[in-house]
């Protein structure tokens, strides 16, 4: 691959992380001209290389970098150092995910306002709302190629989704459909149609499924304008005595140091890795990590409220045959406070394969209640739950005192209790997945704990004022004027919806202000 | 790694050919494939053959299904016949057998019952030895892709097209 930018290059915008943040963001700034080096600590895996096994595949394209935890989570008790379910590739999580692409609830922007007080919730509405964002997200699904968006159809639905369908409407649900999915439902000659393999968590291999890695990225690059430097892992950023940063050091393929000098720098590691490279970049100046002075940086982690229902019926579902998130369940995502909770949830099919299924139905269980559950495999349905959790401080991204990486660089732990208002949610969503199952017949249910979290969200958090949040309704830094966070890690709120498409449309939206702001010197 | 710029532009067909070039690599390099065969059972290099039958039927005791073979079993506990981990595993499963004495047991095989061989396994459960035989058949049992035809798991289907034309919307029950 070229390298046509010198480390000593200050022009270059530098972007941690490619994911679904940083692959747009470097995309869309390549597109306009500007000049982008993309720091991408995973290395870089295509269609033809994705494996089609969960533990083969696991190893090849998972996060497994040292972590720790605490918290009364349960993932802290099944997982205690695989906190998360994430990517470490070119494309970042957007090789894993199932593609299903939501946009906000006009009234999830003002969660705050929305809910009123929540004890121990540390609620704050988004400076933005769903009339600003309403032409990013435009943008950002015929960029995804998202069904049921721009005249495209859904998706067919496979036995998992008929499943779903006839249980939720038995009980009276009516917004159920094979959802918004950034799937290929028609072949257009430029992405191949879905051809419902299933496995879309361990990489797609027609392209059907939209993912950084071999889209944006790959035009960006085209334009000339793009560098990806892969196996390459941020590990400060540094700065100058006026305070603005000036580049980012990283250990390369080789384990060697470098040092990429920036005109601008933006932070797009997911939201476990994004906190902990600004509190790794602490220094005399700013003793509490990098655009700290609100003491936010690391806190309100966010992860979904979720859990699994898996039921078992008499007759065979293979619910594993087909696109892994088939369908969903629309009905309960409003905010409804007599359910005994605030906000809403979102229940969105879901099969892993018997790998998997053996690691996740109930971790730690054996016997026969736990083998006969499995005997069951062909005749499983399931479901997974994603609903808005609540943002509380002490929920967070710490940097460990005694665990390492393999660089030195201390390891984050990340902290996390449940609310009684994501307990109160997830319980009511157990209840609801169940009814749906019983009501076509379920032999047997299982409310299945929540996996390592794919959803991480919240921990360099959105705000109108500096005093609560680290960014400004741009992503960019209050106290850093040309350094920007770019992923997941903005959101203010968590809302229903699963993340992606938000992420997508905010850096769409990021990429544009920042040329504007180069342009007019500002930064 | 490079790949054609060409490549969204391929046809279904000519992906699955590439597919079939890519997939010999990956098969031959997943782990826990080998020919299932009771015989091995007896054949230790490290453990007593006693202690290795025992590792058996606490395995199937952990995880029974009555579907599954022994041979799947014994593939799965396999990797203790080892130098490494011989006198840990000798000194677990003594410690099993004492527990079945201390029970009116002559050793852990002799316990008759599933429901007490369990109720003793139980009784163990938050011991080191417990929990490194338990996790290791979470992936030394259910990744062996010759049990997963017996759960009616199908595996990978990229190589035979997708299941869009082999049932992916066949259910006819509900
Ligand atoms: C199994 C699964 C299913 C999912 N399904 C859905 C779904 O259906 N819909 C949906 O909306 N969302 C889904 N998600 C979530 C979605 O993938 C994430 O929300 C999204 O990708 C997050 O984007 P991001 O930019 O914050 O981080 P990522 O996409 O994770 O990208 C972060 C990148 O930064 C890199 N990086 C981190 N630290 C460093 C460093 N120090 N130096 C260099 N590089 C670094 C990482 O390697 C990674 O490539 C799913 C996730 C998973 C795991
Ligand atoms: S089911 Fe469809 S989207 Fe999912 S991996 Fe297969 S082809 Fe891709």
């Amino acid at each position: 691959m070229s390298a046509p930018f010198d480390l000593s290059d200050d022009s270059v915008v530098v972007i941690v992380g490619t994911g679904a943040g940083g692959g747009v963001l470097a995309n869309e700034l390549a597109q306009k001209g500007v000049s982008v080096v993309a720091l991408e600590a995973g290395g870089r895996y295509l269609p033809e290389d994705y494996i089609n096994d969960e533990w083969e595949s696991f190893g090849q394209l998972a996060w497994t970098d040292a972590r720790t935890t605490s918290g009364d989570w349960r993932v802290a008790r099944d997982f205690p150092g695989l906190p998360t379910w994430i990517v470490k590739a070119v494309g970042g999580s957007t090789v894993h995910w199932a593609g299903a692409s939501l946009r906000f609830q006009d009234h999830e922007w003002k969660a705050a306002t929305t809910y009123g007080e929540v004890p121990g919730a540390n609620l704050l509405d988004w400076p933005i709302d769903g009339a600003e964002m309403a032409p990013w997200y435009d943008l950002a699904e015929k960029k995804l190629g998202v069904t049921r968006t721009n005249g495209w159809p859904g998706l067919p639905g496979n036995n998992n989704f008929k499943v779903l369908e006839k249980g939720a409407k038995a009980l009276g649900y009516t917004e159920v459909s094979t959802g918004r999915m950034a799937i290929m439902s028609h072949e257009t000659g430029d992405r191949t149609m879905c051809q419902q393999t299933g496995f879309c968590f361990q990489g797609c291999k027609w392209g059907a499924k939209w993912s950084s890695a071999y889209t944006d990225i790959e035009q960006g690059e085209a334009t000339g304008k793009l560098e990806v430097r892969t196996k390459c892992h941020a590990a400060r950023i540094l700065h100058d005595d006026s305070g603005k940063v000036t580049g980012v050091e990283y250990f390369d393929e080789t384990g060697a140091l470098q040092m990429q000098a920036a005109r601008v720098v933006c932070v797009a590691g997911n939201s476990i890795e994004s906190p902990r490279l600004l509190l790794n970049s602490a220094s005399t100046m700013f003793p509490d990590g990098l655009a700290n002075s609100s003491g936010q940086v690391g806190r309100n982690y966010m992860r979904h409220t979720t859990g699994s229902v898996y039921a078992v019926f008499e007759q065979p579902v293979h619910m594993y045959r087909g696109t892994t998130m088939a369908g969903i369940v629309q009905d309960e995502a409003r905010h409804d406070p007599a359910r005994g909770f605030v906000g809403g949830y979102e229940l969105e099919t879901l099969s892993i394969g018997l790998p998997f299924m053996a690691a996740f139905l109930d971790p730690g269980g054996w016997g026969r209640e736990f083998t006969s559950a499995l005997d069951g495999y062909a005749n499983m349905a399931g479901l997974w739950i994603v609903g808005e959790d609540m943002p509380q401080e002490a929920n967070r991204i710490t940097l460990s005192p005694d665990v390492k990486d393999q660089f030195g660089l201390p390891a984050p732990n990340v902290h996390f209790d449940d609310h009684p208002n994501d307990i109160a949610m997830r319980n009511h969503a157990y209840a609801q997945g169940a009814a749906i199952y019983d009501a076509v017949g379920a032999v047997r249910t299982f409310p299945t704990p929540a996996y390592p979290s794919t959803h991480n969200l919240g921990t360099n958090r959105m705000s109108e004022r500096p005093e609560d949040g680290v960014v400004n309704r741009h992503g960019q830094t209050h106290d850093i004027a040309n350094l920007f966070v770019s992923d997941g890690s903005q959101f203010t709120t968590g809302a229903a919806e699963n993340p992606t498409l938000t992420i997508v449309a905010l850096a769409i939206r990021q990429a544009e202000y920042i040329r504007g702001a180069m342009a007019r010197g500002e930064i | 790694m490079t790949r054609s710029p060409d490549f969204r532009a391929l046809t279904r067909r000519q992906l699955l050919t590439r597919a079939s070039a890519v997939g010999a690599s990956f098969v031959a390099g997943a782990g826990f494939i080998a020919a299932p065969d009771a015989a091995w059972a007896a054949e230790t290099s490290h453990l007593e053959p006693s202690t290795f039958a025992t590792l058996v039927q606490m395995a199937r005791d952990i995880y029974p299904h009555d579907r599954i073979p022994d041979a799947y079993y014994v593939i799965a506990v396999k990797g203790y016949d080892s130098v490494e981990a011989a006198g840990r595993v000798e000194a677990g499963i003594a410690a099993l057998n004492e527990a079945a004495r201390g029970r009116g047991h002559g050793h852990y095989l002799d316990i008759g019952w599933e429901r007490d061989r369990v109720d003793l396994l139980r009784s163990i459960e938050g011991s080191a030895f417990f929990q490194t035989v338990r996790s290791g058949l979470v992936t030394g049992l259910y990744n062996q892709k010759a049990v997963w035809p017996l759960f009616g798991y199908e595996g990978e289907s990229f190589s035979h097209g997708g299941y869009i034309d082999r049932g992916f919307d066949d259910i006819t029950w509900l």
